[in-house]
């Protein structure tokens, strides 16, 4: 079987088990004579459990699909529902609240939803242990390095519990060694809790090496340029290797053709 | 953790040790204070120093300016003895006066700060709110509060109900903008963050706006003391030497005044003054560096 699958863009019809659904949907900003289409007719469904990387350009809506899936935005037309429940957005800036510590950063949402405190204190400490941020829960924010801080959000992110974790560009800011480090740990934390995740990135070789499957999102508007299912063998670094190797040059050279189709006007 | 002990969780913890800063030691405690305590000895000598020269150079005779030294043990004059602070403290009048200022200052203030901070949380969140008092606030700030004297003493009389009301309408405004302030300072992230853990209404002012605009406040409140402290001084004198009341530090200066005895003056400034600095050492400057402290926004041996 080859490591990799291209497949055609699928229209319309939600697959048994979807987590997040976008049924045809519009979203025009502005008003008047002063509007922009941000994404056009976009149909797109997240299964169940799967991490979906969302590819594209600048200005290719990224963020809007997610503010959508996150309930922050309504379609101008189209329908957008999440089956699986709730949804919990996560940034490129950790955000962390800089007069807690790590584990009062994680267990915040705990609280809110009204849970005591022997119990919160049991599952912070294996949040961040999910993390490996255990030896440093009395830590704050200032004193912990970016990758760091951003683990403690995605800690965070999961206590909140949401079935469907919206990551928007999450690692953007960091270097490529910790980069490298977290893209290790989601894969642990996806192991361990099985939540749906959709992905924002503008890293092609990003995307290959964490998503089950890639959707390419043209620029303004946004459409569904063209989907990729990754079901290879990744979990060696060598076969990896092998399955970037096609895929990625792919990736990128639609990319290119998309902002030459900008460029020319 | 089971993650820890595998090859790329070794890898992966040394990466976070590596990242992390490294921890310089503190220096021993005596030359801190050292570091902190000498610089001011310096600068207040190098005070006395000129004080003393100016006497020393009779460009107004010695009961006009009268040196350091006649300030501390008195200064005889053709009427008598003009007390300094020595005749002061013995007579008890210097613990009786600050007694009397600072408590009236502490309870005006503390009105102002209890009902001034609802009011500038309210003023940082509700817009209309806003639009219809905000630059009012911000013009009674400007508003020397001295002008509120004859009001306060026509409304209460020479009462320590006056005092109070010109504190707090010295204060109050400091109090509200500081909060105000602090409240549109706070990161739009955070806020957002909030909202999407579950936090709504009163849980999210109590788990991340008044949180988050804590450090601003803290100045805002420091503002607020000090012109607490200078309204009361302000209404002690102008109180004083209308009704020849009061007991206050701001009294011994009006008490110097009415009797052309310079000693006494700055005998009452130089305490006023040593309230005012007592107030930052003892209360606002740890108040302040803890809460930055906390968010890293000053380095932990600075």
């Amino acid at each position: 079987m080859s490591a990799l699958t291209v497949l055609q863009t699928e229209t319309g019809e939600a697959a048994d088990g979807a987590a997040v659904v976008l049924d045809d949907v519009t979203k025009i900003f502005g008003s008047g004579n002063r509007t922009m289409v941000v994404l056009e007719r976009l149909s797109l469904d997240v299964r169940q459990g799967e991490l979906l990387c969302l590819l594209g350009a600048s200005g290719c809506g990224k963020s809007t699909i997610l503010n959508l899936m996150a309930g922050l935005e309504t379609p101008t037309a189209g329908r957008v529902s999440v089956p699986a429940g709730r949804t919990t957005l996560m940034f490129q800036e950790a955000g962390l609240f800089p007069w807690l510590t790590a584990a009062e950063n994680v267990g915040l949402p705990l609280r809110l939803q009204g849970q005591r405190r022997a119990q919160r204190d049991t599952e912070v400490r294996s949040l961040l242990g999910m993390v490996r941020l255990e030896p440093f829960a009395g830590h704050r924010p200032h004193q912990l390095s970016g990758g760091m801080r951003q683990r403690v959000a995605l800690a965070r992110a999961l206590a909140q519990r949401g079935e469907v974790l919206l990551m928007d560009e999450p690692f953007a800011a960091l270097d490529a060694i910790t980069r490298d480090q977290l893209h290790v740990d989601l894969a642990r934390v996806r192991a361990e809790t099985g939540v749906t995740i959709v992905f924002v990135t503008h890293d092609v070789r990003e995307a290959v090496r964490l998503g089950d499957r890639i959707a390419l999102i043209s620029s303004r508007p946004g459409r569904l340029l063209e989907e990729f299912v990754l079901d290879g063998d990744r979990s060696s670094p060598a076969a990896h290797e092998k399955a970037a190797a096609t895929i990625v040059p792919q990736i990128t050279d639609l990319i290119r053709q998309e902002l030459r189709r900008h460029g020319s006007g | 953790m089971a993650v820890a002990e595998t090859p790329t969780g070794r890898a992966a913890a040394g990466l976070d040790s590596l990242e992390l800063p490294v921890r310089v030691t503190k220096r021993p405690l005596g030359r801190r204070i050292a570091a902190a305590v000498l610089p001011k000895l310096a600068a207040l000598a190098v005070v006395l120093m000129l004080w003393e020269l100016v006497v020393l150079s009779h460009i107004k005779p010695d009961y006009i300016i009268p040196s350091p030294l006649d300030v501390l043990r008195g200064q005889q004059s053709r009427f008598g003895l003009n007390p300094g602070l020595i005749q002061e403290w013995q007579n008890g009048t210097i613990l009786t006066a600050i007694w009397s200022s600072v408590s009236h200052a502490v309870i005006g203030y503390a009105l102002a700060v209890a009902v001034g901070t609802p009011f500038g949380l309210a003023l940082g969140r509700i817009p209309a709110l806003r639009t219809a008092v905000g630059s009012l606030i911000s013009a009674l700030q400007t508003l020397p509060s001295v002008v509120w004297v004859p009001f306060a003493i026509v409304i209460f009389g020479l009462s320590s109900g006056m005092l109070y009301f010109v504190v707090i309408m010295g204060s109050f405004p400091s109090v509200v903008n500081g909060m105000k302030s602090a409240v549109d300072q706070v990161q739009p992230l955070l806020i957002r963050i909030g909202r999407s853990m579950g936090a709504s209404g009163p849980k999210l002012w109590r788990h991340v706006i008044i949180p988050a605009a804590m450090p601003g406040y803290v100045a805002g409140l420091r503002q607020a003391w000090a012109f607490s402290w200078r309204s009361l001084m302000a209404a002690e004198i102008v109180a004083t030497s209308v009704h020849a009341a009061g007991n206050g530090l701001g009294t011994i200066v009006e008490d110097g005044g009415d009797t052309n005895s310079m000693t006494l003056v700055i005998t009452g400034i130089l305490l006023i003054l040593l309230v005012g600095l007592a107030a930052d050492a003892l209360v606002f400057n740890p108040l302040d560096r803890i809460v930055r402290q906390r968010r890293g926004l000053i380095t932990e041996d600075a």
